[in-house]
């Protein structure tokens, strides 16, 4: 115990430098590094920062997207808001499409690409969906973090964005990437954005509506909804990329899934 | 040959018997036919309850049972407190573990109603580590299918599922985030957290 305010600063300054390192080597898009994150675990040094951040973006929230959203939702009749969500989803597919490509996903290419080829003609622009009504593969949804994941980037740091919400120093150099290959896509987002990518203004505030009671539930009835939504947002970006969260996920019997040295609860 | 069959039988037999008086039944290894029969069944309860066209109390009431019956809310409650579970007296975590499932019941109960008119098949089950994870597919209207993953045990002495992981966020992770955050606000003090548990959600 009298050893941890020793370790405790020397430990914060050690991961800020891991940190530091991981943004440069991010900005150079190198291969692999060690992982500072241990595996599920969270790598948060930028926590106070990252906190004044959530506060900004939860009263915003509070004051704009969450009143406009209703509002919109109740202007705007159901079919059209599916419309301009499908639009903005449309829109998104040729930066899925590049990313695929820099992926070596030639498959998830050519799907893409058939779909936006369906949907921009058939489908009026990308109003309608008739590519799903034919049973063509579900959007692929790839993006530039994920692209970065596939080459051996490291997660990096945790960091709530303004107005774009949870991210990784990866995935908000992919975001900062993407938006160069679509300008719409990253316009609006929240911080439930595992269940919530991808998608315009319009889009965004039709996602808002349509997930209100679970978004609701992470920004305002949890006890700390900080580090809630940076569960969520780890846990579910984690499972995107491919992860199954096997190797970091410990057996509750064991050890209460903490600490190793814990006992088995049922010894007791 | 039907009499070396029956001898090889009456030989065998007397083995099993023997070896099951003298073995005091090791840990029965949990398979992964017995782990789907669990899963098959909490899902079917559960399709039958979002089918149900009853009221939202009703819902909520038939989601405690299942997660009564199938689920081990003891070891889940115990791993929501982490490190602070080793200094939990007995009688704080029993009512602990009360007031967890009557919070998770409300909390998660009312998100029920939302599986109203869909379904839930399950496709596969592998081992994984120390446990069984058995895999199906959510089907809700007017959503995309999306996956919940069941982690089954019998470490407790009887098949119970102890998280649920729904597009690769895990409840049981999640729930420890908060109440350890409950725990934080409240300076640790645990009688305050059973005490503010049994009001939320």
């Amino acid at each position: 115990m009298e050893v941890l305010p020793v370790i405790d600063p020397l430990f914060r300054r050690m991961s800020q430098a891991v940190a530091l390192s991981g943004v440069m080597l991010l900005a150079a898009c190198a291969g692999s590094q060690p992982d500072a994150e241990a595996g599920r675990g969270t790598f948060d040094p930028y926590e106070e920062q990252n906190r004044q951040v959530h506060d900004f973006n939860l009263d915003l929230d509070r004051k704009l997207v969450r009143p406009v959203s209703k509002g919109y939702d109740a202007a705007v009749p159901d079919d059209i808001e599916t419309a301009i969500l499908r639009f903005s989803q449309n829109t998104s597919l040729p930066r899925s499409i590049v990313n695929n490509m820099l992926q070596l996903n030639m498959r998830a290419a050519i799907e893409d690409t058939a779909r936006l080829l369906v949907n921009t003609t058939v489908g009026l622009g990308g109003f309608f969906d008739p590519a799903s009504e034919m049973g063509m593969p579900a959007a692929t949804d790839a993006d530039f973090g994920q692209t970065l994941h596939v080459w051996g980037a490291s997660e990096g740091a945790y960091i709530e964005l303004p107005l774009l919400g949870p991210s990784t120093q990866r995935d908000t150099f992919g975001t900062f990437v993407d938006v160069w290959t679509n300008p719409l896509t990253y316009v609006l987002n929240n911080p439930a954005r595992s269940i919530n990518r991808g998608t315009s203004v319009a889009g965004g505030l039709t996602r808002r509506r349509q997930f209100s009671d679970t978004i609701d539930q992470i920004l305002y009835e949890s006890a700390d909804s900080y580090a809630q939504s940076r569960s969520i947002y780890l846990q579910g970006r984690r499972f995107e990329l491919g992860g199954s969260g096997d190797e970091d996920y410990l057996d509750p019997y064991d050890s209460g899934g903490s600490t190793a040295d814990m006992e088995d609860p049922y010894d007791q | 040959m039907t009499n070396d069959a029956s001898r090889r039988h009456v030989v065998l037999s007397a083995l099993a018997l023997a070896g099951a008086t003298l073995v005091p039944m090791p840990a029965r290894a949990l398979t992964e036919d017995r782990a789907r029969t669990l899963v098959d069944r909490v899902v079917r309860e559960i399709n039958r309850a979002i089918d149900s066209s009853g009221s939202q109390a009703a819902m909520i009431r038939e989601f405690e049972r299942i997660f009564a019956q199938h689920a081990d809310v003891g070891i889940i409650a115990r791993s929501t407190l982490g490190a602070d579970a080793r200094r939990v007296s007995n009688a704080q975590m029993q009512a602990f573990t009360d007031a967890f499932r009557s919070y998770i019941t409300r909390k998660y109960g009312k998100r029920f109603d939302e599986f109203r008119g869909g379904r839930i098949e399950v496709n596969s089950v592998r081992e994984v580590k120390s446990w069984h994870e058995v895999r199906s597919t959510a089907y809700l209207p007017g959503q995309s299918p999306f996956e919940v993953r069941f982690l089954v045990s019998d470490r407790s002495g009887q098949d119970r599922f102890f998280d649920m992981v729904i597009e690769g966020i895990s409840l049981r992770l999640s729930e420890r985030e908060e109440i350890g955050a409950m725990l934080d606000q409240r300076n640790g003090d645990i009688d305050a957290l059973i005490r503010d548990l049994r009001n939320a959600g």
